[in-house]
């Protein structure tokens, strides 16, 4: 036989609490394998595809594309089949005509006391329902004058339903015309089947209806754009970082002179190679890494009553999109050389612009590095990534005049910026550790090892 | 086929397990020399040796322990609590760990576990030697516990409980082992735990209950035949996990249910198994579920006069089952 499942918004992190549907991949009546995706769902960080955790087809969508879920909440109903028997199946079944043992000596005994004659018990009333019988006409044996369940099977065995209610020609099985208590149960029962487990909501909620504006208004001159889901949690971290950590900032300045050499000689070798770019950024994270290694309270977490220092080191990156910022992480960067992270900054750079990141590519990140060198700017200052301790910036590479040795020489120079939890972090260890990152940077040349 | 006692139903399971599967040990106060207070183990330890029929110290909690230790060690231990009252040193050890062994340890572990344990009273034990703490575990997913009232039931259920994969609690009552007797194969077969079973059909009202009050119920039953009334009887025996489709097709029979059970009525089984009729066939009940259970006090008392009020009886029963049959 078949039943049919509703599907429940899965728990895809530990902090997720709901997740909107982005769109539908299936449709109704479609077939669906199990673990085949179903839908695509935007979460707090990423989109992601929900696979199906039965094999069936699509009976219905409970949540439409651009609705807010809760995670628990049904989101669809899939048909499937199966030997399981309905639990509410015998809502007309079970009552077997009892032998018509007429009770009529009894009801002598119970003459006198009618005070429970008007009381039915709900078997009385489905039963009478059922045979479409006037109880008015049964005589009641229980106690107080009450018509016992009995009393109805005997009455019917009798064939006392011959004096019943008008309908009396119209065939047993169809239902009158007053939806019955009986006729109700069996609709009522096969939704209650459906559900097996989890949260029991008669309703799915609703997300608010909001006037968007895509054009301009006619004599005003703005515009309004919907706050997408991922722009709605970059404003929340951001401004929960702004609230909570008490930012401080400092810049150093570092002569990468040595590096665009090197690089220059080896990028092109590099690409044949491993068919990627030797960006500056996968040197300036191996720099930022050494110095994490050196300065391990910079890989931390503010908990109040303590500082959480991380062991493993996950880089998250900053990665821009036209309409966004997201920061996927390099797992263990610490153990990966110039050419490793050279190749998951591209896999995850690529990933970020087609919007295919999973959920695991943006957690677990300690420290972040924001390549704003990327966009021409040579001085920012950088909102820590929430809960993070700090975040680095590696600006764009200019050539200037510098002083060597009282000397004019032209170099390249370049602007490495730090926001700092204050809270955890001063200036001392900070400045450290920029200076272990600068003495890295310049150290690099043309016989650093990529691999 | 033999006629047996309850009790000798009991230790014949144990005697032919322990020749079946050389796993199977006893563990337990007094159990091995003495061969239980009861004599419930008489004979065992002369058969299999002191390695298989353990005597242990007077202390429950180590008894369990180390039977869980063997259980998930690969053995297949029955661990005998002299009387069910003496078994609350011990819930830590089955509640907090045989339940969620397999559980916690996502299936790499299981506890293939029996404890037995005589419940119930009426043999003048007072408050330590009377107690039906089946309420205390009831709740506890991840255990298993059955409550055989017949002596086939009692050999087949102790056989199927040493061969499940996980903890078993087996309460034999007491009062049943030499009150009850009957026909028990002298063969191998088990009862299947989960399956309720019907003592006796009838139209009129519906009697659940498991263990010795159903002595009661089916001598009540007898003499309410002669009324005119008739009884249905199911005996529950697995109480956890609750035979529903079972208790639901008994019900179903007559409309009028009566739960009786020894164990105080206040969250007792009865409320359980009343929650799933509620639940399940409201619109078929002809009339309010009945129960008829030990009262809300702390333990069974130790003078008879008190003892009598407390312990259920055929009288009480049959007023009962009257009281259902006329509403």
């Amino acid at each position: 036989m078949k039943t049919v499942t509703e599907v429940f918004m899965p728990q895809l992190a530990e902090s997720l609490v709901s997740a909107t549907i982005d769109k539908w991949l299936k449709q109704p009546g479609d077939t669906v394998d199990m673990y085949e995706p179903i839908a695509e769902i935007i979460t707090d960080k990423v989109t992601a595809e929900l696979p199906s955790t039965l094999r069936g087809t699509l009976v219905k969508i409970l949540a439409g594309a651009g609705e807010t879920v809760p995670v628990g909440a049904p989101i669809c109903l899939i048909e499937t089949a199966s030997e399981g028997t309905a639990a509410a199946g015998s809502a007309s079944g079970g009552t077997e005509v009892a032998a018509g043992a007429a009770s009529a000596q009894k009801q002598a005994q119970t003459e006198g006391d009618h005070s429970m004659r008007g009381r039915y018990s709900p078997a009385v009333q489905q039963l009478a329902a059922e045979h479409k019988l006037d109880l008015t006409l049964i005589p009641g044996t229980g106690l107080g004058g009450r018509i016992t369940r009995k009393d109805v099977l005997a009455y019917v065995a009798a064939g006392g339903n011959a004096g019943g209610l008008r309908q009396t020609s119209a065939p047993q099985t169809q239902p009158a015309a007053i939806p019955s208590p009986a006729a109700a149960q069996p609709e009522d029962a096969k939704h209650a089947a459906v559900r097996s487990s989890g949260l029991h909501l008669s309703e799915t909620p609703r997300i608010p209806q909001v006037e968007v504006e895509g054009q301009p208004i006619p004599g005003r001159g703005e515009t309004f754009i919907d706050v997408t889901p991922i722009r709605n949690t970059i404003a929340q971290k951001m401004r929960q970082s702004v609230t909570e950590i008490p930012h401080g900032w400092m810049m150093i300045e570092v002569d990468v002179t040595n590096l665009v050499v090197a690089r220059n000689k080896l990028k092109d070798e590099f690409m044949k190679r491993e068919g990627i770019n030797l960006t500056y950024l996968a040197f300036f994270i191996k720099a930022v890494v050494n110095a994490i290694k050196e300065y391990p309270i910079i890989n931390s977490v503010w908990a109040v009553d303590k500082i959480i220092v991380k062991r493993d080191i996950n880089i998250s990156l900053s990665v821009g999109t036209e309409d966004s910022v997201i920061t996927p992480v390099i797992k263990n960067a610490d153990q990966k050389n110039i050419a490793g992270l050279a190749r998951e900054i591209d896999v995850l750079a690529r990933k970020t612009r087609e919007g295919k990141l999973k959920l695991d590519d943006v957690q677990g990140g300690t420290f972040t590095v924001n390549n704003t060198g990327s966009f021409g700017a040579i001085l920012t200052q950088p909102i820590i990534n929430y809960p993070q301790a700090a975040i680095i910036t590696f600006e764009s590479i200019v050539k200037r005049p510098v002083v060597i040795n009282d000397m004019l020489a032209v170099r390249s120079m370049a602007n490495v910026c730090l926001s700092l939890d204050h809270r955890i972090l001063d200036g001392v260890i900070c400045g450290r550790f920029l200076q272990k990152v600068k003495e890295t940077l310049e150290a690099f040349d043309a016989e650093t090892k990529l691999y | 086929m033999a006629r047996m006692e309850y009790i000798d139903a009991i230790r014949l399971a144990m005697k032919e397990e322990m020749e079946r599967d050389e796993d199977v040990f006893v563990l337990g106060e007094d159990v091995g020399v003495k061969g239980g207070v009861f004599t419930t183990t008489k004979g065992l330890q002369e058969q299999f040796g002191e390695e298989r029929v353990l005597d242990t110290p007077l202390s429950e909690s180590a008894i369990a322990g180390a039977a869980i230790g063997a259980a998930m060690y690969g053995m297949k231990p029955i661990a005998e609590m002299q009387y069910s009252d003496f078994m609350f040193p011990a819930t830590n050890q089955i509640i907090s760990e045989a339940a969620k062994i397999r559980y916690r340890s996502n299936n790499d572990w299981s506890c293939p576990l029996v404890i037995r344990a005589p419940i119930g009273g009426g043999i003048f034990g007072g408050l330590y030697h009377s107690q039906c703490p089946e309420s205390v575990f009831f709740g506890t997913p991840g255990l298993k516990i059955v409550a055989p009232y017949t002596a086939y039931d009692a050999k087949g259920l102790l056989k199927a409980a040493v061969r499940d994969p996980d903890p078993v609690l087996f309460f034999e009552n007491k009062k049943c082992y030499k009150l009850v007797t009957g026909e028990v194969p002298e063969t191998d077969y088990i009862v299947p735990i989960g399956k309720a079973n019907v003592l006796r059909e009838g139209d009129d009202i519906t009697v659940i209950s498991y263990s010795l009050p159903l002595h009661f119920a089916l001598e009540a039953a007898e003499e309410l035949a002669q009324e005119g009334i008739t009884a249905h009887i199911l005996d529950l025996r697995t109480l956890q996990p609750l035979d529903k489709e079972g208790i639901l097709e008994a019900a179903r029979r007559t409309g009028k249910v009566l739960i009786i059970h020894e164990d105080n009525k206040f969250g007792g089984i009865g409320g359980e198994v009343s929650a799933i009729l509620a639940e399940e066939m409201l619109y078929e009940l002809d009339a309010p579920i009945m129960r008829l259970c030990g009262p809300d006090v702390p333990a069974m008392p130790i003078n008879p006069p008190s003892e009598k009020f407390f312990m259920l009886n055929k009288d009480k029963v049959k007023e009962a089952m009257r009281q259902l049959a006329q509403y």
